[in-house]
């Protein structure tokens, strides 16, 4: 085969493929179109408007000056945290949030809490250097 | 041979210049984020870390992008040997991008956030950005004209154009509740896109050096070469699929993981081909190094290895397990943004902006001094957030564990040596910067260097620094 041709075959077949496989994705997102209660959406939206993600991770994925917030709900318990959110830390401001949105957030910060476990210890390698929870 | 108008084509120079301020701007906000991790609650009231991370993060990588727009828009009038399509489109461009930049670091400066990782701006602020990039588009594929026969950097500009649109798209899926409601999915799809965001990216830079690079060596036979674009299809595998690397520990479909782990390994063919060509390497970089946009080249390919290395053990899945969520991450990230986008587009950056009316030469004291400085101090950088991160690796995994607060104490000397050569690394960069803006804002106001005509296929040669 003309080597231009066979790059276009492999340009194609390689796009294809990400067109599919992205579209699979969408499709059978792991968890679609369950219902949620109004709180958490709220929370996610406190959450985004105050930016904790620059500091705080989920899931390890965030900024890095404070601590993974994932399982912090069952961690802690909400009285901790709602104090927490109430006077700020050395670090943390204040955001001077209302009842409502510290609700929100710790309904929130539940429901992130219920999806899984994101404490390294939970998990197991094997051999192949997969890892299993 | 047409001869380009040197005055037309300094309106996709003026990217990089915007793209240079703003890498000025992102080291100053990197050394007050710097001073937060070592003086607690500084500055907490007025510009607190969620501000000051994202003012970091999203100036530097405008930079990153302004910078590869400028590159692309610059070597593909020196590749085709024709002016860009429309001018009004590369002006309108330009505009609505520096305008939506300053509008998304005034939104950080008043705490108005949109919240998500990297793009922290209220989303409204993507549409212009979005406009900006269907443009770009528009002006690449009609200037290109015909896609027979092209280079590989042609196949990798349009892959990047493209792609980044896609994934810029994508990160916004969110906005929608179909795929927002569940955090695992929002954050499925959510590196899934941002994945292949910094891989479309960096298509548009490897793309641009390449092409430097020929034009350095004056032929095009690389570029034309089957290991090319062995090397391209290689990372536009990588780019779609290895993204899961990022969410090994999210709860998310097993696939996704192994894909990408399988996929990611794909990368040590890379890293085999830079070791065997070790030794010619060398010998080419001894060559050249006194042309200033090669010294850049050559740092970048030391970069290059390092940050492969990193990354091949990180997409481990049970090393990642260590790393994933400690200071390594942000080593990877900022060792690749810095050691391979920034350096390259620094030896782009002198390229292009070489075609000025004055020398650098009276420069290349300062200009040796800030390459020495940026270059090694970016080691100790890197060595440092490698340490803190073994530290917390080791007490992610330990228990019982001790208290966050007092983990972050012990992490305290490795933040010290990250601030000292974080410093040392932007006095560098700055040395390096000044020449290049010092002699465009001279040459700006100086009339006859608009007039200037280019004739030939390489207008400019890269300026030599002894
Ligand atoms: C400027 C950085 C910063 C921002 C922004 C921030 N936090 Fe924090 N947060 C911290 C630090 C640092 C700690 C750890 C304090 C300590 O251990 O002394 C913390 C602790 C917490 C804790 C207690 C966790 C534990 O396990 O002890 C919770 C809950 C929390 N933050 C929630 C939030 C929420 C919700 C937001 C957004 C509204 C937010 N934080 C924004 C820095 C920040
Ligand atoms: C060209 C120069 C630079 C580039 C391209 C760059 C890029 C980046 C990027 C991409 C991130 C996000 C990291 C991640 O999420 O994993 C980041 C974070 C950061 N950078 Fe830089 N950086 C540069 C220089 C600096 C300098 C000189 C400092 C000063 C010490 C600095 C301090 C920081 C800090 C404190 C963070 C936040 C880490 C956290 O999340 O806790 N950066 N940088």
């Amino acid at each position: 085969m003309a080597p231009e041709k066979l790059k276009h075959l492999i340009a194609a077949t390689l796009v294809i493929t990400f067109l599919y496989y992205s579209l699979h994705l969408y499709l059978s997102l792991p968890v679609k179109g369950i219902p949620v209660a109004n709180g958490v959406q709220k929370g996610k939206k406190v959450w985004q408007q105050n930016n904790c993600t620059a500091c705080h991770q989920i899931y390890g994925l965030g900024g890095y000056l404070g601590p993974d917030l994932t399982n912090s709900y069952t961690l802690r318990g909400p009285a901790y945290i709602k104090a927490f959110l109430q006077t700020g830390t050395e670090v943390m401001p204040n955001f001077h949030l209302n009842e409502q949105e510290i609700d929100a957030l710790l309904a929130y910060l539940q429901n992130i809490d219920a999806s899984g476990k994101a404490d390294p210890r939970t998990f197991t390698i094997n051999t192949n250097g997969t890892i299993e929870q | 041979m047409v001869p380009l108008n040197n005055k037309k084509r300094t309106v996709s120079g003026l990217y990089i210049v915007a793209a240079l301020l703003l890498l000025g701007i992102g080291l100053f906000w990197g050394l007050t984020g710097g001073l937060q991790y070592l003086i607690p609650g500084f500055l907490k009231e007025s510009l607190s870390f969620e501000k000051v991370r994202p003012l970091h993060v999203s100036s530097v990588v405008f930079w990153i992008i302004l910078g590869a727009m400028g590159a692309v828009l610059t070597y593909l009038q020196q590749h085709t040997g024709r002016q860009i399509y429309s001018h009004l489109i590369l002006k309108m461009q330009l505009l609505i991008f520096i305008f939506s930049i300053i509008a998304i670091l005034i939104s950080y400066c008043i705490g108005m956030f949109g919240g998500r990782e990297y793009w922290e701006y209220p989303p409204l602020l993507a549409l212009p950005i979005t406009i900006g990039w269907i443009f770009f588009l528009i002006n690449f594929i009609k200037s290109v004209k015909s896609f027979r026969k092209q280079p590989v950097y042609v196949w990798m500009w349009l892959t990047g154009i493209v792609f980044f649109l896609f994934t810029f798209l994508e990160s916004y899926l969110w906005i929608f509740p179909y795929f927002r409601n569940n955090i695992v999915t929002d954050m499925t799809v959510q590196w899934k896109s941002y994945g292949s965001m910094v891989g479309s990216w960096n298509m548009l830079i490897y793309g641009s050096s390449i092409f430097l690079m020929d034009k350095i060596n004056n032929n095009k036979t690389y570029s034309h070469s089957n290991i090319a674009f062995i090397l391209y299809f290689t990372g536009l595998f990588n780019l779609m699929f290895n993204w899961g690397h990022h969410i090994y520990t999210l709860p998310t479909y097993a696939y996704i993981k192994h894909i990408s782990y399988a996929v990611s390994m794909t990368e040590l063919f890379i890293l085999g081909r830079i070791i065997l060509k070790w030794k010619s390497s060398v010998s080419i970089a001894k060559k050249n190094f006194h042309l200033a946009a090669y010294r850049f080249l050559i740092v970048a390919d030391v970069w290059v290895f390092l940050t492969l290395l990193l990354a091949l053990f990180m997409s481990i899945p049970g090393i990642n397990l260590y790393t994933h969520g400690t200071h390594i991450t942000v080593a990877h990230t900022m060792g690749a943004t810095i050691g391979i986008n920034s350096f390259l587009l620094l030896a782009i950056a002198f390229d292009i902006l070489n075609d000025t009316c004055r020398s650098f030469v009276p420069y290349k004291k300062i200009f040796n001094n800030g390459y020495w400085l940026a270059s090694i101090s970016l080691l100790v950088f890197w060595i440092s957030l490698i340490g803190a991160g073994i530290i917390k690796a080791k007490w992610q995994l330990s228990t019982p564990q001790t208290l966050f607060s007092d983990m972050m104490l012990k992490l305290r000397p490795f933040f010290i040596a990250f601030f000292i050569a974080g410093t040392a690394m932007t006095t560098g960069f700055l040395l390096i910067i000044y020449p290049l803006l010092k002699n465009q804002l001279l040459c700006y106001f100086k009339k006859n260097s608009k007039e200037k005509k280019i004739t030939g296929y390489y207008p400019s040669a890269t300026f030599r620094i002894e």
